[in-house]
């Protein structure tokens, strides 16, 4: 067991990933030569070579499908987005090919390849560069979502990813780069598809995925000092989705709380909330409460760009909701 | 902005008002509390206080009109003002109109909330239970009546610790389930006055509260009343008596003959259980003691089939650790049939409240000599009580309880049909 950052947890799945497999490639803008803008791919160039650590040019849609035509073609590319706002550009790629590939050629085709990049808001960045856009990817159906909260996670789930047949859009976030974390030696691989109970409790669920997890868990604490018993699910992935665990916790607890960064409206938490409402309805003393980001594009004054995201204490209200507390 | 004053539920079960009479005329101020109309509910006749202030424009339903709950009754808002705009989608009522009673139920508390918000102080009492899916779930489980129970959640709304609160609290015994109302729990607020005394509730204060509310709240009570000619009775106590050290007394009699009378008539040693009623087998009769703040009910078991003697025994016991609040719950719970005596305080007859799990109560006042018509219509001098049967009509029909006092009665003024 070593403690690394969730950047290095990412770099050592490329890299193992990439030893272990020859058709295993990395594309996407500095990459290479820059070792990565937020250095996840650093020293890959040097021991991969530029044929399988390519640089591209600025042009999502481009080297985005290039990515998708390669994996057709039989390689397992990871297409690194420098940010998943830039992805934008690109979504006619992933949302008319890669998602619908397998399906439309009968299964002749697959899309075995990793979409990588920061998501959500960091700090500074304005409204176009400070999104949260797991709810558009969730949508499509062929595309899997992974959004990992943890070192470990990280390095497990990309793994699998990476060895995935369809197409993976794994969310990573620029503020977690730097996060630091237990990553177990060895070959970890962890299916897609597996909740993780990050916190153990009877009093009540909360259900997150990602950067706002770390939050989830301090709430969490913040509530056991008043007493407050909070089970913490990490998703971990989004599609697909771990119903059961859910499910399974919430009958245990009766109240609900989903955290999702994103905006609100047709999101992947109010989904996740409705499920719940209607999959565990008699088991529910309270309606199923979600915090979500404020409904507006993000303010650029640094007050109100945090005031417009999740935070502790909207999440430790939003529990004394479903407490009635 | 004119709006629309409209009929609200004056109580829970409310689905149409009358109006009594309007005490604000067209073109008059109002101020927000000031009654403006009079409305007889499906119970009583109330104030509807306005909950917003300007001048009545139009009184829609005029006095001897009836409107539903959610029709618009009455148009506020500032002197002068055009509110033809909303009198066009009102729905006027004659007076003594029938009401339309094919209309679907209508979600009154949000349509009413639309239309004028500032018109309504809260969102009306639809008489439907709110509650928590869990809580549903919880009392389907365990035989609870969620009508019987307060909401402590969000508009009233009941929640699973409201359920956990009325199992830890009910105790044993089987519930009296039925439409009692949540004010039994959340009664009104009043201000005391200055130098009254705020005195806070004991928890006995609170069970008898409870208990007797919701028994009479949820049981039909109907009462029947005997005058009983208690002579025998008292001759051949004063013959039981002669020579004891220990008198039997008069409640250990009452017990006994009550006993063999119920076993003659079981529908009435019975308990009303929501969807089916209980025949007890066994005679247990509670008795009425009062004690510094409240009053409990001993138990003595198996009435019917005791003497007078064995019953005394027990009774003296139970009645001096009853006064002293030193009974236990297998002592003063689970009656079937009840006798309550306010004879030694001077009362000659008066009704009581059904003591559930029981479905009847018996009201006994004082023995008095009193003038009776005798045989060949001779006036004599008998010793005479009043007995009050209360029974709880869902599960004892009139000519029951009837039949059954009457034999109680008979057996009182001749012992020996007791034995027979």
């Amino acid at each position: 067991m070593s403690v690394i950052t969730l950047r290095e947890a990412l770099r050592a799945a490329i890299d193992e990933e990439m030893a272990r497999d020859d058709s295993v490639l990395l594309l996407g803008e500095e990459v290479g030569q820059y070792n990565g803008a937020y250095k996840v791919s650093q020293g890959l160039l040097e021991k991969y070579g530029p044929e399988r650590v390519i640089d591209t040019p600025i042009s999502e849609e481009g080297f985005t499908g290039i990515g998708i035509g390669a994996a057709m073609a039989g390689l397992r590319p990871i297409v690194e987005w420098m940010t998943l706002n830039f992805s934008l550009q690109a979504l006619d790629q992933i949302f008319s090919n890669a998602s619908k590939m397998r399906y439309m050629s009968g299964g002749q085709f697959s899309v075995p390849i990793v979409f990588r990049g920061p998501n959500g808001p960091a700090e500074y960045l304005g409204s176009q560069h400070s999104q949260a856009l797991q709810s558009i990817y969730a949508h499509v159906p062929g595309l899997k979502v992974v959004a990992p909260s943890t070192p470990a996670d990280a390095k497990g789930l990309l793994k699998a990813s990476i060895r995935d047949d369809n197409p993976v859009v794994f969310l990573e976030a620029e503020l977690m780069y730097s996060w630091k974390g237990e990553v177990p030696e060895g070959e970890l691989v962890i299916p897609l598809g597996t909740a993780d109970v990050k916190r153990p409790g009877k009093d009540v669920t909360l259900i997150g995925f990602s950067k706002p997890l770390r939050m989830v868990l301090e709430a969490a604490e913040a509530l056991a000092a008043q007493g407050i018993d909070a089970e913490v699910v990490d998703l971990r992935s989004i599609r697909p989705l771990d119903e059961a665990a859910i499910y399974e916790s919430v009958r245990k607890t009766n109240r609900c709380v989903v955290v999702d960064e994103a905006w609100p409206f047709a999101s992947v938490g109010s989904h996740v909330a409705w499920l719940v409402s209607r999959n565990c309805f008699d088991d529910l003393d309270a309606a199923v409460e979600f915090v979500s980001a404020e409904d507006v594009p993000m303010p650029y004054n640094h007050g109100l760009e945090l005031a417009a995201q999740v935070s502790v204490d909207k999440i430790v209200d939003a529990v004394k909701r479903v407490l009635y507390a | 902005m004119p709006e629309k004053i409209l009929m609200m539920a004056l109580s829970p079960t409310m689905e149409t008002g009358t109006l009594v009479r309007w005490r604000k005329k067209e073109g008059e101020l109002v101020a927000s509390g000031d009654v403006l109309c009079e409305v007889e509910t499906d119970k009583a006749t109330m104030d509807y206080e306005s909950a917003s202030e300007g001048t009545l424009l139009k009184i829609v339903v005029q006095a001897g009109g009836q409107a539903q709950v959610g029709d618009t009754i009455a148009i506020m808002g500032k002197s002068g003002e055009d509110f033809s705009a909303l009198l066009s989608d009102t729905r006027p009522v004659a007076a003594k109109a029938p009401v339309a009673l094919a209309a679907a139920p209508r979600a009154v508390a949000s349509v009413a909330s639309r239309e004028a918000p500032s018109a309504m102080p809260a969102a009306p009492p639809t008489g439907r239970v709110k509650s928590s899916p869990l809580a549903r779930r919880i009392a389907s489980q365990k035989g609870i009546d969620l009508r019987s129970l307060h909401g402590s959640g969000p508009d009233g709304r009941i929640i699973k610790r409201d359920l956990d609160a009325a199992s830890a609290g009910a105790g044993a015994g089987i519930r009296a389930p039925g439409a009692g109302p949540a004010a039994i729990a959340a009664g009104p607020v009043y201000k005391p006055g200055p130098g009254d005394e705020v005195v806070p509730l004991s928890g006995m204060r609170k069970v008898i509260a409870r208990r007797l509310s919701e028994s009479m709240f949820s049981a039909p009570h109907y009462y029947l009343t005997v005058a009983i000619t208690m002579d025998e009775l008292l001759a051949t106590r004063a013959r039981l008596n002669e020579g004891r050290e220990k008198k039997a007394s008069m409640n250990a009699f009452l017990m006994a003959i009550a006993g063999r009378a119920l076993l003659h008539h079981p529908k009435v040693n019975s308990t009303w259980n929501g969807d089916s009623i209980i025949r007890h087998t066994a005679t247990d009769i509670g008795l009425a003691v009062a004690q510094p703040d409240g009053l409990i009910t001993p138990v003595v078991r198996d009435c019917g089939k005791k003497g007078i003697l064995a019953i005394d025994t027990e009774l003296t016991d139970l009645v001096e650790r009853a006064r002293t609040g030193k009974l236990q719950p297998p002592e003063y719970e689970g009656a079937t049939f009840t006798i309550s005596s306010l004879g030694s305080s001077g009362i000659d007859e008066f009704t009581a409240v059904i003591n559930p799990p029981g479905s009847a109560i018996l009201a006994v006042g004082a023995i008095r000599k009193e003038p009776v018509v005798g045989k060949e219509d001779r006036i004599e001098i008998r010793q005479r009580m009043r007995a009050t049967l209360s029974c709880d009509h869902r599960a004892i029909d009139g000519a029951v309880g009837a039949a059954f006092l009457r034999e109680l009665a008979d057996m009182l003024e001749n012992p020996m049909l007791a034995l027979a």
